[in-house]
């Protein structure tokens, strides 16, 4: 069961905008994370991935065959969508099994019996779907995706809305859906999240793909940036002096009207013993650090221009 | 054809609110019929002109357009249809199911309540009613392709449903002579006055344009549907 997903040259624009700007990727077996600030284009990649949008130039593939516009590679495709929306008037078993009998299986009931034991979702099978909790539903729609044993798993945003205890157990069996050699790709936003589970990263920033790679290639990126500050301290003058003297900055400004002192470390971890240091030696005392850049699009943005 | 779509299309379109739309106009409709028939002095005339305009110009296309947008509008808005279409099923297949339920929904919600109507009008000898009975059914079965169409076509369905219904049916339908040959409701009333006694009812359609126009729009529409389907997109939320 070795199952590839290539995306080649693909552009894919809305109107004007441009949704996602000629990326080329390829996704094999094992876990494969999505990484991108919201709206930066996962789910137009995720919904290209799974033939329901067609890529304005480019070609989507799975293992050679075109994913538009051909059923057909739904047999090897389970999808989890990121819109909740499900038949809400079935109970968990119905929905699981109208999944199974569409996918024509020679025993949907005993497919529908094992996916929904995989899910831990048998306790609340009776139930109907429209009185599920929101991680309940995630969990049934993740059983509607397994109900064919695909090959090929794509979840977009599956941890959003999780508590804790839901998000271990997706994660756990998304590592055995890893492990038993199936491709299996999800979308987040959260570096932790996609750190912890996938072996190999892709980050897809404002549509270009940015990086690609396993997860400490991306966390050293992502670290070994140039890092920004806002500092105030008891001689922002004399902490200034000291820091280029020392030569761990790469830049330094005074800002009198605000009274701060505006940096930029050259090295994330070096700077983080270093401010403390050279503020004792010189005896300053620091009042506030502030980073200055460490929202999530500035770490992307920052893996774009790299 | 897929049963378990059939089925999973009838439950939607059965289980909720609109089951009780449906029976509660076709059972106003045939209430006011029987009040018509016991209290008022109407002829055989009067009574087909009644059924006309209310079965075949106002019950069918309402009817149709509940139904055939019903049968699959509501999933596309909420993304469940998702599930249907990440499978290894044509999506012609997917029209065809959902078709089958929106037609008969109309045939039993809208074409039995005419015949039945009918009956109680102007009794069940002169071929009236069995008329309006088969002409309502085709009206219905057209309508139900048309507006599934729309509904896979257009996010506004709704509202060119009730524009091409009220506007284009009632009005120009009615009024102006070239626009009767592409109505709905003549291509149905030509289907009712084949069957009915001579001089009941008159179309303005001859039966063989009407036959070939009601099979071509049907099996058009329905081809169409599929091929709409095959290149529906599900736009991210980003």
């Amino acid at each position: 069961m070795m199952t590839t997903l290539t995306l080649k040259d693909v552009s894919r624009w809305f109107g004007n905008v441009v949704a996602v700007n000629d990326v080329t990727m390829s996704i094999g077996p094992g876990i494969t994370g999505l990484l991108g600030p919201n709206g930066a284009g996962k789910s137009t990649v995720i919904n290209m991935l799974g033939g329901f949008l067609p890529p304005s130039t480019g070609s989507v593939e799975l293992d050679g065959a075109a994913v538009w516009k051909n059923p057909d590679v739904y047999r090897a495709i389970g999808l989890v969508p990121e819109r909740e929306a499900v038949y809400d008037f079935l109970t968990g078993w119905e929905f699981v099994l109208l999944n199974a009998e569409l996918h024509g299986l020679p025993d949907p009931g005993e497919a529908t019996r094992r996916a929904l034991a995989t899910v831990e979702m048998e306790y609340a099978q009776q139930r109907k779907v429209g009185d599920y909790s929101k991680g309940m539903k995630q969990r049934v729609k993740m059983a509607s995706a397994l109900v064919h044993d695909p090959a090929v798993l794509l979840l977009d945003e599956p941890f959003n809305g999780m508590d804790p205890r839901q998000r271990l157990h997706l994660m756990e069996l998304l590592r055995r859906m890893g492990a038993d050699g199936r491709t299996v790709l999800f979308s987040s936003h959260i570096l932790e999240e996609v750190e912890q589970l996938a072996s190999q990263i892709e980050v897809i920033v404002a549509g270009r793909h940015a990086a690609s790679g396993d997860y400490r290639e991306i966390r050293r990126l992502m670290t070994d940036r140039p890092h920004q500050y806002t500092i105030s301290s008891s001689d922002d003058r004399a902490l200034a002096a000291a820091l280029i003297a020392d030569g761990c900055t790469a830049s330094v400004s005074l800002d009198s009207k605000e009274q701060v002192l505006r940096l930029e470390a050259s090295q994330f971890l070096n700077f983080a013993e270093l401010l403390p240091r050279v503020s004792r030696d010189a005896g300053i005392r620091l009042y506030q650090v502030t980073p200055a850049d460490e929202s999530l699009e500035s770490v992307f943005s920052y893996l774009v221009q790299a | 054809m897929n049963n378990t779509i059939i089925r999973l299309t009838a439950r939607a379109m059965l289980g909720g609110r609109r089951l009780y739309l449906l029976l509660g106009l076709a059972l106003l409709f045939l209430a006011l019929a029987t009040l018509l028939r016991l209290f008022a002095e109407f002829g055989t005339s009067d009574a087909t002109e009644f059924i006309q305009a209310v079965s075949l110009g106002a019950l069918l296309p309402l009817f149709g357009l509940i139904v055939g947008t019903g049968a699959i509008a509501p999933e596309i808005d909420d993304g469940s249809v998702v599930y249907l279409l990440a499978k290894p099923v044509s999506r012609h297949t997917i029209v065809r199911s959902k078709l089958v339920v929106a037609v008969i929904t109309t045939v039993t919600f809208a074409a039995v309540p005419t015949f039945l109507a009918s009956v109680i009008m102007v009794g069940g000898s002169s071929g009236i009613a069995l008329g309006f009975g088969a002409g309502a059914l085709v009206a219905g079965a057209v309508y139900s392709a048309v507006f599934l169409l729309l509904a896979i076509a257009t996010r506004q369905a709704v509202i060119f449903g009730l524009v091409y219904a009220l506007l284009w049916e009632s009005v120009v339908g009615g009024f102006v002579p070239g626009a009767q040959v592409l109505s709905v409701q003549q291509w149905a009333l030509s289907v009712t006055e084949s069957i009915a006694s001579p001089g009941a009812v008159s179309a303005n359609v001859s039966l063989g344009a009407a036959l070939v126009l009601i099979v071509a729009v049907f099996a058009a529409a329905t081809w169409y549907a599929g091929e709409r389907l095959r290149v529906l997109t599900l736009a991210g939320e980003e």
